[in-house]
């Protein structure tokens, strides 16, 4: 950095690295800022003007505003385009504009005011004239943000805080506008919490879904500690859409298993299958092996066997 | 007309004897330096986290597992490279790189240590520096951010572009409280520039009487570097990774390198601003009149804060769980920035009169300590809010039947177990038997 002072010289000549910085950087802030006017998808447009931003920055930079550089690419490019992306974003990831215009003839409004402008401007840029360079020396006192310190709160400090003041208006009219008067009180996590226990809702998590031998998904209800197939079980969004399996079957299925629990416990195995548990045998076997494991003695039988030894 | 009374030169680090070589040396060093920081810094972050977890940690893989991090370096670059069809091709290679070039460029002007003799010639231990070096390192970070941003939005996929939305709002929010904690070290210092910032703290450093911005630039480094417990642009409990989730290979190890290097860099920031730069702590500098504050000594004291800090980090991952995200914005715009707009006033007005009339600081100091007394007590002498009234309850425990739904159930508040069975039976026994001392029948009632 301490190479760039100087760079415009007492006699008003640029310098070979500013100019081919100048040269290098033209080019490429003219195309991103037609990019901005040509660009399909708004976020690429908010690119193209960051990398405007960006390059003014390093132009301005290379003019030793040190200060100004930054704070543009601090203030306009970290800040208030990052709030652009944040609003296009959330307005959605490629949204299209339609074309259609709501106002009758604004597009020939639009172009008249556009050649209107860039007749002005022509004029008076064309007309404007320098007086003869001063040198940095001259313009900059003491370090960079020093002298435009000296310059926002001496020269121009009445103009600065009037911005001030419109610019803390419109905040503040801003937030006036959209705000709301709560009519109800807040609720929050507790209240939520204190309103489940008082209307003694399920305080615990809901049930999850049943496991069984030969299916296991979402759409099947487990089975309560009474052997019946809980409702909650299964995902509301499934229930809503009719997705659910049946329940009916499950109870029924539960039911031939609850009866050959009993059978199992009551006495030695029967002989023959009962009746209409002949078609679904296999799930039965299964169900009853896996219900089994809640009775009592059905723990390893190694251990069983340590416990008898000692 | 001149405000400032006194004016400070701009810059410390006399930068005058450079050539084109030591820059190159300085610019290269500082390269190397954040890359095999980083490695380490991985390998460490999971050692001492595994430690505090109570298990060894990463160390199969060289000593004390040293060479994990290269080894899943490696890992990285090996694996494939997807590019999803939804993506917005340009945007979507360009963002990583935008966030690790960003992140590469803060410690240009970090100052490592003072004037020193590299290879001959006369030169500061830093590769630049100028009057608005540190709002140059709010500007790489803000527009680093932009990396992880556009890495989001140009998967095309929900996740990330939650993730990037997620990751703007912490941005606009946090930057704001950080900006706004660094301003007073500009009032105190009088200076943006790193190197006079470092000088300013020979007396003190500026962590102690900038207590207050330093707790806060604390706090927003950590939502800055998108690290837990502010980790929501990539929660991963929520949003899979968020921004990175459609990332992989290279890609991925760019954005995780970034991340990294950004830790390094807000350390970095807060060691120089707020801890005294490449300055030796106290004791240690007062040995043979500053011995250990001169030649390449300070490099030393510089890293050990840097780690420091680093270890900061861990330990808060370590021990904090993730914000909920309205608690987290709730912090950001309610608590940090009111509070880092008041600290900044402050600071201003304290300095303001000390230079416009000539009062001591330390009777300054004295006035606002006791404006802070005469608040307290004041604020001792306004009523309590009234609590609103609890509902009425039956006065007096009252007896229910457990059993009365078919299941045990227990007692609720202002409700009581009758006696159980076995104690029934007992009372019966003595009732018949006559004794004259009637069992205790103990009841506890539950509950307010």
């Amino acid at each position: 950095m301490s190479a760039l002072p100087a760079a415009l010289l007492e006699s008003g000549e640029t310098t070979t690295a500013e100019a081919v910085l100048f040269w290098t950087l033209g080019p490429v802030m003219v195309l991103a800022a037609l990019g901005l006017l040509f660009a399909k998808k708004a976020v690429h447009a908010a690119l193209a003007v960051i990398v405007v931003m960006i390059s003014l920055a390093f132009l301005y930079v290379a003019q030793d505003a040190v200060f100004l550089g930054v704070v543009q690419v601090v203030v306009y490019t970290g800040a208030v385009m990052m709030l652009f992306l944040f609003v296009l974003m959330l307005v959605g990831v490629d949204s299209s504009d339609s074309l259609v215009e709501t106002i009758r003839g604004q597009r020939w409004i639009g172009l008249l005011a556009g050649i209107g402008l860039g007749v002005v401007l022509v004029g008076v840029v064309g007309r404007a004239t320098y007086g003869p360079p001063v040198g940095l020396t001259g313009a900059a006192v003491d370090d960079n943000p020093t002298g435009v310190a000296h310059i926002i709160f001496g020269q121009y400090v009445f103009a600065f805080e009037v911005v001030g003041a419109l610019l803390v208006t419109a905040a503040l009219g801003a937030l006036v506008l959209t705000h709301r008067q709560r009519l109800t009180p807040r609720v929050g996590q507790k209240e939520r919490a204190d309103a489940r226990v008082a209307a003694g809702a399920t305080l615990t998590p809901l049930p999850a879904p049943g496991v069984y031998a030969r299916h296991n998904a979402m759409d099947v209800p487990a089975l309560g500690p009474d052997g019946q197939p809980l409702e909650s079980s299964v995902p509301r969004v499934l229930r809503v859409r009719g997705q659910e399996a049946d329940a009916e079957e499950f109870a029924a299925r539960t039911q031939r298993v609850l009866a050959g629990v009993s059978q199992v416990r009551g006495n030695p195995p029967p002989k023959a299958a009962p009746e209409g548990a002949a078609v679904n045998a296999p799930d039965l076997g299964a169900a009853v092996s896996d219900s089994g494991q809640d009775g009592p003695s059905t723990g390893p039988a190694g251990v069983i066997g340590q416990e008898d030894g000692k | 007309m001149r405000i400032l009374t006194e004016a400070v030169a701009p810059v410390t680090a006399d930068f005058s004897n450079d050539t084109w070589w030591i820059w190159l040396i300085k610019a290269v060093a500082i390269v190397v330096f954040l890359l095999t920081s980083v490695l380490i810094a991985i390998w460490f972050e999971r050692k001492v986290v595994a430690r505090m977890q109570v298990r060894p940690g990463p160390n199969v893989h060289g000593p004390f597992g040293l060479l994990q991090s290269l080894a899943d370096a490696m890992k990285l670059l090996v694996k494939e490279d997807m590019t999803v069809k939804a993506a917005d091709k340009l945007v979507y290679i360009v963002a990583p790189m935008i966030a690790v070039f960003c992140a590469l460029l803060t410690f240009a002007v970090i100052p490592f240590g003072p004037n020193v003799s590299m290879f001959g010639v006369n030169t500061p231990v830093q590769l630049t520096d100028f009057p608005v070096a540190v709002l140059y390192i709010l500007a790489c970070a803000s527009v680093g951010v932009y990396g992880i941003v556009l890495g989001g939005w140009s998967s095309g996929s929900t996740y990330p572009l939650l993730g990037a939305v997620r990751s703007t709002a912490q941005v606009i929010s946090y930057e704001l409280a950080m900006g706004l904690s660094l301003v007073s070290v500009f009032i105190l210092a009088g200076s943006m520039s790193t190197s006079q910032i470092v000088t300013s703290q020979t007396a003190v450093w500026w962590f102690l009487p900038l207590l207050p911005a330093f707790v806060i630039y604390i706090i927003s480094m950590v939502g800055e570097t998108n690290r837990l417990p502010f980790d929501l642009p990539e929660a991963e409990g929520e949003l899979v990774s968020g921004y990175m989730t459609e990332y992989s290979s290279m890609k991925f190890a760019w954005f995780f390198l970034a991340e990294y290097i950004n830790m390094l860099n807000v350390s970095a920031v807060a060691t120089t601003l707020f801890l005294g730069g490449w300055r030796a702590p106290w004791p240690i500098s007062a040995i043979n009149d500053g011995m250990f504050n001169e030649g390449w000594w300070p490099v030393l004291w510089f890293l050990a804060k840097l780690w420091t800090l680093m270890f900061v980090f861990v330990w808060i991952r370590g021990s904090v769980l993730r914000f909920r995200y309205d608690q987290f914005m709730k912090i950001g715009w309610k608590v940090l920035i009111p509070a880092a707009l008041v600290w900044v006033v402050a600071v201003g007005v304290v300095q303001g009169v000390r230079q416009f009339s000539g009062l001591e600081l330390r009777s300054v100091l004295f006035v606002l300590a006791g404006i802070v007394v005469v608040g307290l007590l004041i604020s001792f002498l306004i009523p309590e809010k009234k609590q609103p009234v609890p509902p009425q309850r039956p006065p007096g425990p009252q007896e229910y039947d457990p059993y009365a739904g078919g299941y045990p159930v227990p007692p609720l508040p202002g409700q009581v177990l009758p006696p159980s069975p076995r104690k029934q039976r007992a009372a019966a026994a003595a009732a018949d038997g006559e004794s004259s001392t009637t069992p205790q029948v103990t009841q506890e009632v539950h509950g307010g």
